[in-house]
């Protein structure tokens, strides 16, 4: 029987020296050859005998992740009896994220606490002198992790989920009665406002989706990266943001050719600046390769930082810089406004077209050092809406959280995917169950029985 | 004494559940004993005069698959038929027929009278007649071996199927007043539940009721809407020919209480005997009473009244909806506030009647009981309500008694195989503390639990235990073969994006192609059909008409069919891990008191049937996990716990 392939992280998510991510099922030789070369960029994973460890690389793309050993284990000799792999990578919850999710797009998924044991034994596999051990650990760790997922949900989210949930099940009780009581029950004009609910439900889950953006932001930094023409004062940003020099600054264009990385900390929120080389067309193969690394850092920012000199007029290289901005948050920094202003903020507004959060423009000269207060307050408006302060917002950290949200995101638009289409409730509905049942492993309650209980007390079914 | 020797089964009442069991049992060729307390009484409809309803026309199909009588019987009685819920999902069409009481119960008695292996029986079963004997798994276990009658006969036998309805220490109320009979005044069974007792079995008590009766007469039917059965009506059997049931029916009539019925029902409450806390059994809530309805429900301005003839022979009309307790008086001014009843004359009032029912966490899934062999039971008193939930229950029941005495294997379907699945399956594992009625809702599984496909899913495990003939497997095997083989020709049929096939698609309102397309595709858009395409698909060789559904529901519902299959992958891989039945859950550690005790008084039989028991966590699911690994490494186990 074919199984679907599982991954997660072994290791605690914390600053350990090394961190461990086990990927088990058919797959998982498969996936992970995608992104794995060996020191030649060679041989595949598939090739290694089973219980053998290689060094090589993690690539997401042809981004370098990390440097890794990676153990091959064919079934049945592993833990779960299944093809599994472990990657050994460096420790820190941020490479360890960024493994872990590369491994799931591409086709991996994440596994539920415990999934790994729990396949082991479902495979009729498991040291007999490990059983009883193992046993006392899962009940721990269940426990623990029940208190500990508790905790959170006690607050805020765990309201919020209670009440999506409650708004779920009223609707599928209210269908599911009409369906056994179809002459007692009236379904006229019940589409429209299912609609009507399931639109407020993606909604919210979107803001809720949205805030882990926000709450990774609080563990890890804004990825921020600036962008611009060669010689547009990029690093000249970085170096006074910075406050030493850490990118070498000449008046010759292209002088950055790689990619650097600062951590910093503005008004208390961390940035994680990327100084990327200028963006043009090259010959310069060296370069060129710079350019290229500095488009994929683009996909990946929070924040972009686009300078340019506003001393010399837009042209071509601009234009396709903006284009790779594309929707994301973006600051413009028109620098050199010592000098003659050749170009405005409507000239860029009016490439930048429709976007959802229009770009905050602001003067600076690198050279006076003026304008770098103003940016600091554009950063902090773009992020927290002027707030530093998130205690108040319900924020979601945990990476299981956003998967399960992503997945009620998914059954709610099959829903409405089917009532566009015209289908009838009972296709809808199972869709809907769904979603409910989602909501519901995130704060570990039970699904079926209180849906024949609301359909009971909510609804008047007769004979 | 007398005793008599050389029965096989006795079943023990001859309702929709005795008469299924009894039928299975003989026709696997075993000598049966069928007992009632009324030859009259045989297949006795003394509630409602239909078959099927929603969810519970899926019942009456799937029995028809598996061998049972039930939806022949109606297909020759019924005088009205419809296909409810027509404008939703075909996972929910349901067939319900409006039976002629009498002709119902006279045809199901000529099916047990002709039937050879049947001996029909009236008389009162008052005791089970059993022995102890050893057991592996538990030391010791009973052993049925006879039951006795009233009169003091024995009949030894190897099995005993317990079908006795809402007879056990039956009473009915009607208001102040209180009879000790069964439904319609036959007579109780009074003892048999004192031996059940003595066999440490668990009784509940549970209550239900009915609407009066009115002279048809006495009603003005030009105050109501009319009802149509439907204009092609759809047999419930698969073996019927649809030919033969297209008959001039008769109509039902619709019409609705007011807040002058409510204010009736409300100033009398003091003497309904439920409010007066007179009755002590558990009544259903989705069957409630009319005075549960105004009470529960205090801002329904209306309620609705089913008006529907009781058969052919008789004026006598039942009153849908509107079963009470009430004292008969007023019953009497609470019906003539209803449009239509103004005049009304009840024939036979509304009463409410309470019985004995067994804890049905007793039961395996094959409907026998844990620790005692040879004993199973089917219908209302495993606390179901309903003709077919009881038919449904009876025949697996008398299946599973058969094939133990044969030293066979039990039949038993699970929740992703039928409703009859879910039906036990929830009567055996969850807390039950109300008449259980089928309701599509409690299938999770129900886009591939349809009506329309119960032979296809069922006929095949009939075939196996015996019920269905070589001939009708032969049919399903092919018809399979039709529809597998039609829906990968029209995969494979292109439709190119040429002109002529652009205006088809205009002509009906589709999307033009902007590439090259299949039949397949196109059946998948919501405007087209199967009928519709036949003008892009002129080789198309005919198929009858149940192939051609199939193949559309398949193709056009594919993405739902498929979510709905990998559910099921998963919830089988559960229902796979069986747990032996001498488990000790106090050897079980890090398992919380609840779940312990829950586990402990339900036994399940698979740690998927253990995780849907209310009060066990994922949590405990993982401790006893884990428990049985080490288990099966200590004392390898047997694959499935029970036989």
């Amino acid at each position: 029987m074919k199984t679907d392939t599982i991954a997660a992280s072994a290791t605690a998510m914390s600053n350990s020296g090394i961190g461990i991510i086990r990927i088990s099922g058919d797959e998982s030789i498969d996936i992970v050859d995608l992104i794995y070369r060996d020191k030649n960029n060679k041989k595949s994973l598939k090739n290694y005998k089973s219980n053998t460890i290689h060094y090589g690389f993690i690539y997401d793309e042809d981004e370098l992740l990390d440097e890794v050993m990676v153990s091959v284990f064919k079934k049945p000799n592993s833990f779960t009896t299944e093809d599994t792999i472990e990657i050994n990578c460096h420790g820190g919850s941020f490479v360890i994220n960024r493994i872990l999710k590369t491994v799931i797009g591409h086709g991996a998924r994440l596994a539920e606490p415990g999934e790994f044991t729990k396949r082991a034994f479902l495979n009729g596999r498991i040291d007999l002198s490990r059983a009883e051990a193992v046993m006392d650990i899962i009940s721990s760790q269940n426990e623990a992790a029940l208190k500990n997922a508790a905790k959170q949900m006690k607050g805020s989210i765990y309201n919020e989920i209670i009440r999506y949930r409650k708004k779920i099940i009223h609707e599928i009780a209210f269908i599911e009665s009409a369906l056994d009581d179809p002459e007692h029950i009236d379904m006229e004009g019940y589409t429209d406002r299912l609609n009507i609910e399931v639109d407020f439900l993606i909604e919210n889950i979107r803001k809720l989706l949205s805030t882990f953006e926000n709450g990774k932001i609080i563990k890890e930094g804004i990825r921020t990266v600036i962008v611009g023409k060669p010689n547009a004062g990029k690093s000249s940003l970085l170096n006074r943001l910075v406050g030493e020099e850490r990118a070498i600054v000449t008046d010759i264009a292209g002088t950055t050719r790689d990619i650097i990385e600062e951590d910093i900390r503005l008004n208390g929120i961390n940035l994680r600046l990327i100084d990327t080389a200028g963006i043009r067309s090259t010959d310069d193969i060296i370069e060129k390769m710079g350019v290229e690394k500095a488009k994929r850092y683009l996909r990946e920012a929070d924040l972009i930082v686009y300078v340019v000199d506003s001393s010399i007029s837009l042209d071509e290289n601009d234009m396709e810089i903006i284009n790779m901005i594309g929707d994301k948050k973006c600051i413009v920094l028109f620098n050199k406004s010592d000098l003659n202003a050749e170009i405005s903020q409507e000239e860029i507004c009016k490439v930048m077209k429709e976007r959802s959060v229009s770009p905050l423009f602001i003067k600076t000269s690198m050279k006076e050092n003026m304008g770098i207060e103003d940016f600091e307050e554009a950063v902090k408006k773009l992020f927290f809406y002027g707030k530093i302060d998130c205690d108040n917002e319900i924020i979601i950290t945990n990476l299981r959280h956003k998967e399960i949200l992503s997945d009620v995101l998914m059954n709610l638009s099959d829903v409405k995917k089917s009532l566009d289409n015209g289908l009838p409730e009972d296709f809808y509905s199972i869709d809907l169950m769904s979603a409910y049942g989602n909501l519901g492993k995130m704060i570990g309650e039970e699904v079926e029985e209180d849906l024949v209980n609301e359909i009971f007390s909510k609804f008047c079914m007769g004979k | 004494m007398k005793i008599i020797k050389g029965t096989d089964v006795c079943v023990i009442g001859a309702g929709h559940s005795g008469c299924e069991a009894a039928l299975a049992c003989a026709r696997l060729g075993l000598k049966t004993v069928i007992f009632t307390v009324s030859i009259d009484s045989i297949a006795l409809m003394p509630c409602n005069p239909n078959i099927g309803g929603s969810s519970k026309g899926h019942l009456v199909r799937e029995l028809d698959a598996i061998g049972g009588e039930m939806g022949k019987n109606i297909d020759k009685t019924f005088i009205q038929s419809k296909m409810l819920n027509i404008s939703k999902g075909p996972a929910v069409h349901s067939l319900r027929a409006q039976a002629d009481k009498q002709k119902y119960s006279h045809s199901m008695r000529k099916v047990l009278e002709n039937q050879k292996n049947i001996i029909i029986k009236q008389a009162e079963v008052c005791e089970l007649i059993w022995k102890k004997i050893d057991n592996s798994d538990f030391g010791y276990i009973k052993k049925i071996t006879g039951v006795k009658t009233f009169t003091g006969i024995i009949y030894e036998c190897k099995a005993v199927v317990l079908c006795t309805g809402t007879y056990l220490k039956a009473r009915c109320l009607c208001g102040e007043s209180i009879t000790y009979t069964g439904p319609n005044g036959l007579q109780a069974a009074n003892y048999l539940t004192d031996s059940l007792l003595s066999m440490e079995i668990e009784i509940n008590r549970f209550k239900t009721g009915t609407p009066a009766r009115m002279d048809k007469r006495s009603i003005d039917f030009s105050k109501m809407e009319e009802q149509f059965g439907d204009e092609k009506v759809v047999p419930f059997s698969f073996s019927t020919d649809p030919d033969s049931v297209q008959i001039d029916q008769v109509s039902c009539y619709l019409t609705y209480t007011n807040e002058n019925t409510h204010e009736i029902i409300r100033k009398n409450l003091d003497r309904s005997p439920i409010y007066a806390g007179v009755i002590e059994g558990t009544g259903p809530r989705y069957c409630p009473s009319i005075e549960d309805k105004v009470v529960k429900f205090p801002d329904k301005e209306r309620h609705q009244v089913f008006i529907e003839p009781e058969g052919l022979y008789t004026n006598e009309m039942y009153v849908g909806g509107m079963s009470s307790s009430l004292p008969e008086d007023v019953q009497l001014s609470m019906y003539r506030t209803v449009p239509g009843l103004e005049n009304c004359e009840i024939v036979r009032n509304a009463y409410a009647i309470e019985y004995d029912c067994i804890n049905p966490k007793q039961l395996y899934p094959t409907l026998g009981f844990k620790k005692i062999e040879g004993l199973y039971s089917g219908g209302q008193i495993n606390g179901s309500s309903g003709y077919e939930e009881a038919a449904a229950q009876g025949l697996i029941a008398g299946i599973n008694a058969a094939q133990f005495i044969l030293g066979k294997e039990s039949l038993i379907i699970d929740r992703s195989e039928g409703y009859i699945g879910v039906l036990i399956d929830d009567l055996v594992t969850k807390d039950n503390y109300e008449p259980y009625r089928m309701m599509t809702s409690r299938a999770e599984y129900r886009l591939l639990l349809r009506q329309d496909n119960a032979d296809l899913r069922l006929r095949e495990k009939g075939y196996r235990v015996g019920l269905i003939s070589k001939e009708q497997y032969d049919e399903v095997v092919k018809k399979k073969k039709l529809i597998e083989d039609e829906i990968n020709r029209l995969k494979n049929v292109k439709i190119g994006a040429s002109k002529k096939n652009q205006s088809f698609l205009e002509k009906y309102g589709s999307t033009s192609l902007k590439t090259g397309s299949n039949l397949a595709e196109l059946l998948c858009r919501p405007e087209l059909n199967y009928d519709i395409l036949q003008e892009l698909d002129p080789d198309r060789t005919e198929l009858p008409s149940q192939v051609i559904e199939q193949v559309e529901i398949e193709i056009k519902y594919e993405g739902y069919i498929e979510r709905q299959l990998r559910q099921v992958k998963q919830f089988k891989k559960m229902e796979n891990k069986k747990i032996p039945p001498d488990i000790d859950y106090d050897d079980v550690p890090s398992l919380r008191i609840e779940a312990r005790q829950k586990l402990k008084s339900f036994h399940p039989v698979s740690v998927g049937q253990a995780s849907r028991i209310s009060g066990v966590s994922p949590a405990d699911i993982s401790v006893l996990l884990i428990y049985l690994e080490q288990l099966h490494h200590r004392q390898s186990y047997i694959d499935g716990g029970y036989k």
